[in-house]
C-alpha cells in the first residue's frame, strides 16, 4: 500500500492493507481484522482440499522462482510415516527486496497463520520461520506473535482446540545471503555451514533433518489465508493479464525514484503506469535510465523494455527480464551503469559460499575486471573476458548464485555497452559510487 | 578461573593462549541456573537434532560476551555434543558472529547497489569521520566504535539503513550521523 506513503488508488491492497497500523500487530488487533478465521476454516478442511484450493487459485511462489505453490505442496506425500516440515523462507536478502520485512513487522500474525495453514496442508507438525539475523524488528514482532499465538492456544499441542499439533518456531539466521537458497537454508537450520545441497534429492523427498520438507516464501504463505476466505476464483480474477499469473504481488521499490516503498498491485499491471504514476516517477530533474525489476539477480531492463512490460511472471520474461522477488531498483541518468554493475558483482563475490569453483573464482574475477573498467583501467579485451567468464558461470554450479552474478553483467553489457566502451577508451563517467577510503 | 571441564577440548595453557585476540580466558556463559542456560534448554527441544540449536546458542554467547571466542565455541561445542573445530567451521561461515572483540557500538552501513546509488558510501564515510575509527573494520581508539560496510540489510526503500548493535535505523544521511552518534551513551 505504498508504505511508508499513503496508499495509491490504483493499488489493490490485500496483503499490505495493514502496513503502518500498529494495532494490527497484536493478537487482539489481528483478530479484530478477521485474523485466524482462515486457520479455523482450514483446520475443518481435509489437507488435500486446502492443497486443491491453492492449486486452483494459481498462486505461485513469491520468493523468485514462481513455482506453483499448490503443486509444491502436493509433492508432500501424506501417510509416509515420516515427520514433515514446513520452512518459511524469511531470509529476504536479495538486494532491492524488502517486502517480507514489512509483512513481518506489520502483520506478524498473518505469517503465523499462513505457516499454521501451510503446515497442516502438507501434514507437518512443525514449521520453522528462518529470518535473517539483520532483521531485528521483524524478529522481535514475529517472536511476540508466536508467543501470543501459543498462549492463546492458536498453535501448539492442541491448535485452535482441534487436537491437531502445529508448532511454529522462529529461527534467527546469522548473515549469509546464500541461506535464502532453499537447500542452504535447510543446512543452516540444521546448524551447518550454509552451503547449498545438490538436487536431487529435492526437499519434498529429503529436506531439513533428512525429512520431507516444503519451503515457501513469506508472501506466498500469507497469501493463502485470503485465498481460503475469498475463494480461488476471487484470487484468479484479480489478474489483468495472463491466467498463469494470478492475484496481487508486493513490489519493493527503491533506488533513484520519488516515492520508494512497498506497493501491491494486481498481476498484469502496466509497469509504465506503476513507475511513473503509482511510485511518483524519477527524482526532480532526472530521468530513469534502467530498471532491475526483480532483485539484482535478474536481467537489467532498458527503459523501453520496462515501459512495455506487463507486471506478471510472463510479462517480465517477455521483456527480457524476470519478476524475481519483486525488488524493483531504479537507476537514473546520474549513475554509471558500470559502477552499478561492479557493485552488484562485488555483492555476489562477497556472498559466494565458495563451494563451486565457477562461482568462487568467477564472482571474484568479474568484480576485479568490472572495478578496473569503472576506474578507467579497462582494456578492450575486458568485455569479451567478462562475457566469457559469465558463460562459464551459468548453469554449471550447485545453486544459481553464480548465474545470478553473470546475469546483470551480460544484460548490462548487452544493453549499455556504450558506457563500458567509453570508460575503456578513457572517457570518464562521473562516478557517483566511489570507493570508501 | 574457568573450571577446565567447561572448556571442552581446549584444556592446555597452550590452547588457551590461542585465544589470541583478547588473551583473556573465556568465562562460561551457559552455567547452571543462568538465564542463558534456561534459554538454551528451551531451544533444544524445538529441533529433532541437538545440532540445530547451534546458531541460536552462538547468538546467546555473542549477546553475553560481545563476541565469539575460541573458548566460547568450545563451550557451545561441548553442550551440543560437537567438536570445537566443527563449531568454528560454522562460525566462520556467517558474517554476523564476531570472531574478535568489536567496539561497544558496532555500526553496519549498507552500501549494496540500491543504497549505493542513493549515496550510502557517503554515509559510511561520515561514520568513519565522526567516530574517528580511521578505517572500515577498525575499532576507534577509545574502543567505542567499529564501522563496517555491510551487504544488503534488506531495507533498500529506506536508503541508507544502518544498524547500530541491534538497533535498525532507516533513511540515514551523512547530515544525520553526528546526531545519531551523540545519542549513544
Amino acid at each position: 500500500m505504498g508504505y511508508p506513503h499513503q496508499p495509491h488508488q490504483r493499488e489493490t491492497t490485500v496483503l499490505s492493507r495493514y502496513f503502518g497500523v500498529k494495532d494490527a500487530r497484536t493478537l487482539d488487533g489481528w483478530k479484530k481484522r478477521g485474523g485466524y478465521q482462515a486457520l479455523q476454516k482450514a483446520l475443518d478442511m481435509a489437507p488435500a482440499d486446502i492443497v486443491n484450493a491453492v492449486k486452483e487459485s494459481g498462486l505461485r511462489g513469491r520468493g523468485g522462482a514462481g513455482f506453483p505453490t499448490g503443486m509444491k505442496w502436493s509433492f508432500m506425500k501424506p501417510g509416509d510415516g515420516k515427520p514433515h516440515y514446513l520452512c518459511c523462507n524469511a531470509d529476504e536478502s536479495e538486494p532491492g527486496t524488502f517486502k517480507d520485512r514489512e509483512l513481518m513487522r506489520w502483520t506478524p500474525h498473518a505469517l503465523v497463520e499462513g505457516c499454521a495453514i501451510g503446515a497442516y496442508a502438507i501434514g507437518a507438525e512443525t514449521a520453522y520461520i528462518y529470518i535473517r539475523g539483520e532483521f531485528t524488528e521483524p524478529l522481535y514482532w514475529m517472536n511476540e506473535a508466536v508467543k501470543e499465538a501459543y498462549a492463546a492456544g492458536i498453535i501448539g499441542k492442541n491448535a485452535m482446540g482441534t487436537g491437531k499439533r502445529i508448532d511454529v518456531h522462529v529461527h534467527k539466521g546469522a548473515g549469509a545471503y546464500i541461506c535464502g537458497e532453499e537447500t542452504a537454508l535447510m543446512n543452516s537450520l540444521e546448524g551447518r555451514r550454509g552451503n547449498p545441497r545438490i538436487k536431487p534429492p529435492f526437499p519434498a523427498v529429503s529436506g531439513v533433518f533428512g525429512m520431507p520438507t516444503t519451503i515457501n516464501n513469506v508472501e506466498t504463505l500469507i497469501a493463502v489465508a485470503p485465498i481460503l476466505m475469498n475463494g480461488a476464483d476471487w484470487y484468479k480474477n484479480m489478474s489483468l493479464s495472463n491466467p498463469k499469473s494470478t492475484g496481487t504481488k508486493l513490489y519493493s521499490v527503491c533506488g533513484n525514484i520519488e516515492r520508494p516503498g512497498t506497493y501491491e498491485v494486481v498481476m498484469g499491471f502496466p509497469f509504465r503506469d506503476f513507475l511513473y504514476d503509482v511510485c511518483g516517477g524519477p527524482l526532480p530533474g532526472r530521468k530513469f535510465k534502467a530498471v532491475i525489476p526483480g532483485g539484482v539477480s535478474v536481467p537489467i531492463q532498458s527503459m523501453a523494455e520496462a515501459e512495455a512490460t506487463l507486471m506478471d511472471y510472463e510479462g517480465f520474461v517477455a521483456q527480457d527480464s524476470m519478476l524475481g522477488s519483486g525488488g524493483v531498483i531504479l537507476i537514473d541518468d546520474a549513475q554509471s551503469m558500470v559502477a552499478v554493475i561492479a557493485r552488484i558483482a562485488r555483492f555476489f563475490a562477497h556472498e559466494s559460499c565458495a563451494q563451486c569453483t565457477q562461482c568462487r573464482e568467477g564472482t571474484a574475477w568479474t568484480t576485479k575486471i568490472l572495478e578496473r573498467i569503472r576506474d578507467g583501467q579497462g582494456t578492450t579485451e575486458d568485455l569479451d573476458t567478462l562475457l566469457d567468464i559469465a558463460e562459464q558461470m551459468t548453469g554449471k554450479t550447485i545453486c544459481v548464485l553464480s548465474d545470478s552474478c553473470a546475469t546483470p553483467v551480460v544484460s548490462g553489457i548487452k544493453k549499455f555497452r556504450g558506457e563500458f566502451e567509453a570508460l575503456i577508451q578513457g572517457r570518464r563517467f562521473h562516478p557517483v559510487i566511489a570507493a570508501v577510503a | 578461573m574457568t573450571p577446565p571441564e567447561t572448556l571442552g577440548g581446549l584444556k592446555s595453557p597452550d590452547h588457551a593462549s590461542r585465544d589470541h585476540v583478547s588473551h583473556t580466558q573465556h568465562q562460561p556463559v551457559f552455567v547452571a541456573d543462568s538465564e542463558a542456560r534456561r534459554e538454551l534448554d528451551e531451544l533444544i527441544p524445538r529441533y529433532p537434532q541437538k545440532m540445530a540449536a547451534l546458531l541460536p546458542a552462538l547468538w546467546i554467547l555473542q549477546r553475553e560476551r560481545g563476541w565469539v571466542s575460541d573458548g566460547g565455541m568450545a563451550e557451545v561445542a561441548k553442550l551440543l555434543e560437537l567438536t570445537p573445530a566443527y563449531v568454528k567451521g560454522v562460525v566462520t561461515f556467517y558474517t554476523m558472529y564476531h570472531q574478535h572483540p568489536v567496539g561497544k557500538y558496532f555500526i553496519q552501513v549498507c552500501t549494496t547497489s540500491p543504497c549505493g546509488i542513493c549515496g550510502a558510501e557517503e554515509v559510511a564515510r561520515a561514520f568513519l569521520r565522526h567516530t574517528k575509527a580511521g578505517d572500515l573494520g577498525v575499532t576507534s581508539p577509545d574502543g567505542r566504535f567499529t564501522v563496517i560496510e555491510v551487504e544488503c540489510l534488506g531495507a533498500c526503500g529506506f536508503a541508507t539503513p544502518v544498524m547500530i548493535n541491534e538497533d535498525f535505523i532507516e533513511s540515514v544521511t551523512p547530515e544525520k550521523v553526528p546526531q545519531l552518534l551523540a545519542a549513544l551513551a
